[in-house]
């Protein structure tokens, strides 16, 4: 297997976790109470983390000089390799919390797999994620059904969202002409096999918490192939705003 | 309780401050002993949820991912530091959401710094040298004051401090040391952080009406001046290491005194942020206020799904 399709194998899991914690960086500070943001904000340094051992492994691959940063400020749009549903906005509570849920099942069973890598380097970085996301889907989960099971008004707005954002959850499944290279070579895993596992826990999760399950057949995809929604943008210019503006400096 | 009684009871009490003893939640204390501690814990609390917003500013910003984790990393220190004296707060008979009541009315103070916008990244580095240094020097007399439950939550605010601190002149030194942009950020950020963080130790000895009081219940342990004396004389040879210039041009070494000599403080700035008049005092505001109300129905729905799983408890016992 060639160093580019490892990187860009790595990018497919590596920028879900910058996005996503990203994301809920921009929550610090306004949390629904200070239990809650700290717990928010626990959840974007565990991904922060994660982010930093895959983009270092990759700097590492690349050779001539690159850095995390670079990777992680400096790509283009069409570069970032990470699913639409991370970079969906803060609409509120209800989406930062199904958000992570549907990410967070999808996450741990991964994690799971790619323990078992090739890559001993990945199959680390693996390892160690997997109490961190263990917690973070406890969280969501729980708070899924707090939210379904609460008040009407708090079943109503998760249930929103569950609807709303359902249509990108089949793109965690899409494998890329790099994923099948990576897969083929025993390094990477073949996310088409957690599909079935991935709905049985999520509808088991919405079902405790009395949400309807979605059944809408049409799905989003693109975000996997550098095809983004038109928030990715914006995300970005926060995210860049420093390296572009101040280009080679140490900080 | 009489008159009479109640005054042997100050006095046993002052006497127990005096020995050096600790006041616990369940002991008895004067009034305005509890008044006072209320009043100074919560706003400590409420400093830290409100120092939580100009840092969070930069977060999403931050110009690698090590200072991006750091940064966030100690913007959840602050919520912690938060966390631990709203309890100590609440150990004097007093609810989290009246302290949150007090402050979203602006019936309760929070340190008027943070009225102050972050406009550059530097900013960041000026506030963890500048402010967090600033509050360290306030908080650790406060490791040892009278009240069992704020002394022992200083004690754990006052380390994680000084590791900000740190980090902090960590990010201004490597400004300082960067490209001329870098350095003129720097300096930039020093010239509008430096008056501010003096005012923050508080107002001229003449003009502060609780240092008598606070001194004997071991609230405070230097006056303002004193305080604001020590922060120069420990910060100015800082920024001379780094080679940034502190923006007074009256600032002198004093041979006699052993002290550094220092330009006026503009107080009606000063009073005029305290009164709510300052550049960033309704931003502050409404962004608590509407996390607060925002995340309303989310703290309603935690409630009723507890009550619910706990009728679900008793009706199996039964």
């Amino acid at each position: 297997m060639k160093n580019e399709n490892l990187i860009q194998y790595i990018y497919g899991i590596a920028d879900n976790a910058l996005i996503l914690g990203q994301r809920l960086s921009e929550l610090c500070g306004h949390g629904p109470n200070l239990e809650t943001d700290i717990a928010g904000t626990n959840m974007a340094l565990d991904l922060l983390g994660q982010t930093r051992s895959y983009y270092q492994y990759v700097a590492q691959l690349s050779g001539e000089g690159t850095t995390e940063d670079d990777i992680a400020f400096l790509r283009t749009e069409r570069q970032y390799k990470n699913v639409l549903l991370v970079e969906q906005p803060n609409t509120h509570f209800g989406y930062v919390i199904t958000r992570q849920f549907f990410y967070d099942v999808f996450h741990l069973l991964l994690l799971q797999e790619l323990q078992n890598s090739k890559d001993e380097t990945l199959a680390a970085i693996a390892k160690k994620g997997i109490k961190e996301v263990s917690y973070h889907q406890r969280f969501s989960s729980d708070w899924i059904k707090r939210l379904g099971d609460g008040t009407e008004v708090s079943h109503s707005k998760v249930q929103e969202a569950v609807d709303n954002l359902w249509k990108f959850t089949d793109e965690l499944f899409h494998t890329t002409e790099d994923d099948k290279v990576a897969i083929k070579s025993g390094i990477g895993v073949d996310v088409t096999q957690l599909k079935s596992a991935y709905y049985e826990k999520i509808k088991a999760i919405l079902e405790e918490a009395t949400l309807n399950i979605p059944d809408h057949k049409w799905f989003r995809k693109g975000g996997k192939e550098g095809i983004h929604s038109e928030h990715m943008g914006y995300l970005l210019s926060d995210l860049q705003y420093m390296q572009r503006t101040y280009p080679d400096m140490k900080w | 309780m009489s008159e009479q009684e109640i005054k042997n009871m100050e006095e046993i009490f002052e006497q127990r401050i005096a020995r050096d003893e600790k006041i616990e939640p369940k002991d008895w204390m004067p009034e305005k002993y509890r008044k006072t501690h209320i009043r100074q814990i919560s706003q400590h609390a409420h400093s830290e949820i409100v120092g939580m917003l100009p840092e969070g500013n930069w977060v999403t910003r931050a110009p690698s991912m090590r200072r991006k984790v750091a940064l966030l990393a100690k913007v959840q220190d602050e919520a912690g530091h938060g966390l631990y004296l709203y309890s100590a707060c609440e150990t004097l008979g007093v609810s989290r959401e009246e302290l949150y009541e007090q402050l979203h009315t602006g019936k309760a103070k929070y340190s008027s710094i943070f009225n102050y916008p972050t406009v550059t990244w530097a900013d960041i580095g000026a506030i963890g040298w500048l402010v967090d240094g600033a509050a360290i020097i306030n908080q650790v007399p406060l490791c040892s004051t009278s009240y069992g439950p704020y002394a022992r939550a200083m004690v754990r605010v006052c380390k994680e401090e000084s590791f900000h601190q740190r980090q902090g002149y960590e990010i201004m030194m490597t400004l300082a040391k960067g490209t001329p942009e870098q350095k003129e950020l720097a300096q930039d950020a020093l010239n509008r952080w430096w008056w501010p963080s003096l005012m923050m130790l508080g107002p001229t000895d003449a003009e502060s009406v609780h240092t008598a009081q606070s001194m004997k219940w071991k609230l405070k342990r230097k006056t303002n001046d004193e305080l604001r004396q020590q922060f120069i004389d420990q910060t100015v040879p800082q920024a001379d290491l780094i080679g940034l210039t502190v923006p007074d041009p009256d600032l002198k070494w004093n041979e006699e005194t052993g002290h550094y000599d220092f330009g006026s403080i503009d107080w009606d700035e000063f009073w005029q942020v305290v009164k709510g008049h300052g550049p960033c005092n309704k931003e502050r505001m409404s962004a608590r206020v509407d996390a607060w109300e925002n995340g309303a129905w989310v703290r309603d729905a935690a409630m009723a799904y507890a009550e619910k799983q706990n009728d679900k408890e008793i009706k199996k016992a039964i």
